[in-house]
């Protein structure tokens, strides 16, 4: 049974990590909430393992550890409310570019560039477009 | 007693519930935040002066008893880091309704920052590391809430960010808690003392470790700190300034609470501590001098001043985390005071990029001066807060003999100066190089004298006079400072508590 919980949590994080490093939006969603599932099977195998916790259920020595159960379900709803935020932004974020894909830090493209020898000759086209508009309303190149 | 403990939490809960309610007028929403969090201060202060006087308070919620309640404690500690975190509080809500934008008008703004006030109340007054995961879940959901608001493509693209590696910390945080739970079967911080003590010396490496990268995380140290100046600059100036002071700070205290409450003296990292908190303070300051706008610049530098209190902490001593603490609280206070201008200066100048920005000393004197003592005391200049914290910490260092890693210190003070200058020099002195772009009012500061609405610059001028008195009072705060960090380095007294 342990075995089969850690097999489980192993497959989810491994799956998971998979999609978290993808560049689209919902398979990094999908990647976190794998994730999170993961460490809440964790949660729940890190107890002792038995019948149903309930008073009257046979001796107290062979029922299982509530505790990680509880812990479990209070990180699940936590993960519920903070994957349901996660899902409307990319809502937002796809209504707002009409694409799903995590686009790079502009400043950090900007200084990037600027380093470079060719700095107001052959880069100045393609810095156009990361140019800052004062509304934040940039198209997508 | 106890209510004082339980209080700083409960009331802003219960003042979020309230402004939701009266949703329909933005007068009463701001009545209930301002008066919660003026309560929440009173009562931070008082808990301070209860416990440096009569040791840790605390209380097990539902009377349920220690390793399986839910214990709230307050030592020396946590009751000073209460009390700035309800001054920063207090301020940056001032500054947020002074300053015009839709954002701040919101009607869920009063609420979910109550929320977040309510989370970093809870981190620091928990005694619990599962409650712990609880109290940082809550601030950072307000947190995405709050950095998201508005809505603009930026915010969602940085916010996305944000959002996904907080997730990922908050998935090795349960992880942790797992493993931590499967190998001592506690998570409560007190009975773990004593539990983890017995481990085999491997798992409990792991486990320092893995509660290192989550919090580490949090805290933007070293090699997990890319996430924060990507997303901090883009979200209003106020939701900036109170992240920049007390969100990463939590991540601090917990790694300080952690490392010296549950690990036994021989096995704290102390060496591993001090090259991240240098690699920190280099990365974090170099990165700082490559930005070319005003809030960027800002963010690098907080992850280079966190370098600072991880220093303080990696050096294990009572001299060590006295400094640390103290720096905590400067940096807290002085940061927020230099987001705070920092938002002004973009209020006035209608940009925050240095090239847009230029000649404000004689636009926007008052601007100049509010800047100009945080950013001074960020360098570490007497009479400042940041003089005594910093040479707390080279005094600590050279005491210890680690003499590397205070040359590190001073050599970062010099090149935070030199990133300053650059916001100084381009903001203040030198005229713009690069016109203000249209829909910005270039001329608003000539309109206000003060540089900004008097509701804006009255909550910046306080932390700026904060930080002088910080300096100032050195004396006795670092007397406090020292007996907070000698609770934390002989922590009987808080077992004694929470068993009790």
């Amino acid at each position: 049974m342990t075995v089969l919980l850690a097999a489980t949590a192993a497959a989810l994080f491994g799956i998971g990590t998979y999609l978290v490093l993808q560049r689209k939006l919902s398979r990094i969603i999908i990647g976190i909430a794998l994730l999170s599932h993961g460490a809440n099977v964790l949660m729940v195998g890190s107890g002792r393992r038995g019948r149903a916790p309930i008073v009257g259920n046979g001796d107290v020595d062979s029922l299982a550890d509530p505790l990680p159960q509880a812990l479990a379900l209070t990180s699940i709803v936590i993960s519920f409310g903070v994957t349901a935020l996660l899902l409307a932004l990319a809502y937002r974020s796809w209504l707002l570019t009409s694409d799903d894909e995590v686009q790079d830090d502009l400043e950090d493209e900007r200084i990037a560039h600027r380093g470079a020898p060719d700095d107001d000759l052959a880069d100045s086209d393609e810095l156009a477009w990361i140019e800052h508009d004062p509304n934040g309303e940039e198209a997508a190149p | 007693m106890t209510a004082l403990v339980t209080l700083p939490v409960l009331l802003p809960l219960v003042g979020a519930a309230l402004s939701i309610l009266s949703g329909r007028s933005r007068r009463m929403q701001r009545t209930i935040a301002l008066s919660t969090l003026t309560a929440v201060l009173a009562m931070s202060v008082a808990l301070l002066v209860e416990v440096d006087r009569h040791g840790p308070v605390s209380v097990q919620a539902g009377g349920w008893s220690a390793p399986v309640g839910i214990t709230l404690i307050a030592d020396r500690f946590s009751a000073i880091m209460l009390v700035v975190a309800s001054v920063m509080l207090l301020s940056v809500l001032v500054y947020a309704i002074g300053q015009p934008g839709a954002e701040r008008n919101h009607v869920g703004f009063q609420s979910i920052y109550l929320v977040l006030a309510a989370g970093v109340a809870a981190a620091f007054l928990t005694g619990d590391l599962f409650n712990l995961f609880v109290s940082i879940e809550m601030m950072l959901t307000a947190s995405y809430v709050l950095i998201t608001l508005g809505g603009r493509l930026e915010q969602v693209r940085s916010g996305m960010t944000y959002v996904v590696i907080s997730l990922l910390a908050s998935v090795l945080f349960v992880a942790m808690l797992a493993f931590v739970y499967a190998s001592t079967g506690t998570v409560n911080m007190a009975d773990l003392a004593g539990k983890v003590g017995d481990l085999p010396g491997g798992l409990r490496s792991a486990l320092a470790v893995l509660m290192l990268v989550v919090f580490g995380i949090k805290a933007a140290i070293f090699p997990l700190f890319f996430w924060l100046p990507d997303s901090y600059p883009t979200a209003p100036s106020p939701v900036t300034a109170i992240f920049a002071g007390l969100l990463t700070k939590v991540g601090v205290y917990a790694i300080i609470r952690t490392q010296t409450l549950l690990f036994p003296d021989d096995t704290r990292p102390t060496t591993l501590l001090l090259v991240l908190a240098a690699a920190t303070m280099l990365v974090g300051v170099l990165g700082a001098i490559a930005q070319g706008d005003v809030k960027r610049i800002l963010s690098f530098q907080i992850i280079s001043h966190i370098g600072y209190m991880i220093m303080g902490l990696g050096l294990f001593t009572v001299g060590g985390l006295a400094a640390a603490v103290l720096y905590t609280v400067h940096h807290i206070v002085a940061k927020t005071g230099l987001f705070l201008s920092g938002g002004l200066i973009e209020h006035a100048g209608g940009s925050s990029r240095l090239t847009r920005l230029g000649g404000m000393v004689r636009t926007a004197p008052v601007l100049a001066v509010l800047f100009l003592v945080p950013a001074l005391s960020l360098i570490g200049l007497p009479p400042f807060s940041g003089f005594v914290a910093k040479f707390a910490l080279v005094d600590a260092a050279s005491e210890r003999s680690s003499y590397g890693v205070m040359a590190v210190a001073l050599l970062v003070s010099l090149l935070t100066m030199y990133s300053l200058m650059k916001i100084w020099i381009s903001v203040f002195w030198s005229p713009a190089t690069e016109p203000v772009p249209d829909g910005a009012a270039p001329g608003r500061a000539a309109a206000e004298p003060l540089g900004g609405p008097p509701l804006m610059v009255a909550p910046t001028a306080v932390l700026a006079a904060l930080t002088v008195a910080i300096g100032l009072a050195a004396g006795p705060l670092y007397d406090l400072s020292l007996r907070a960090a000698a609770d934390l380095l002989e922590p009987s007294v808080y077992l004694e508590v929470v068993g009790g």
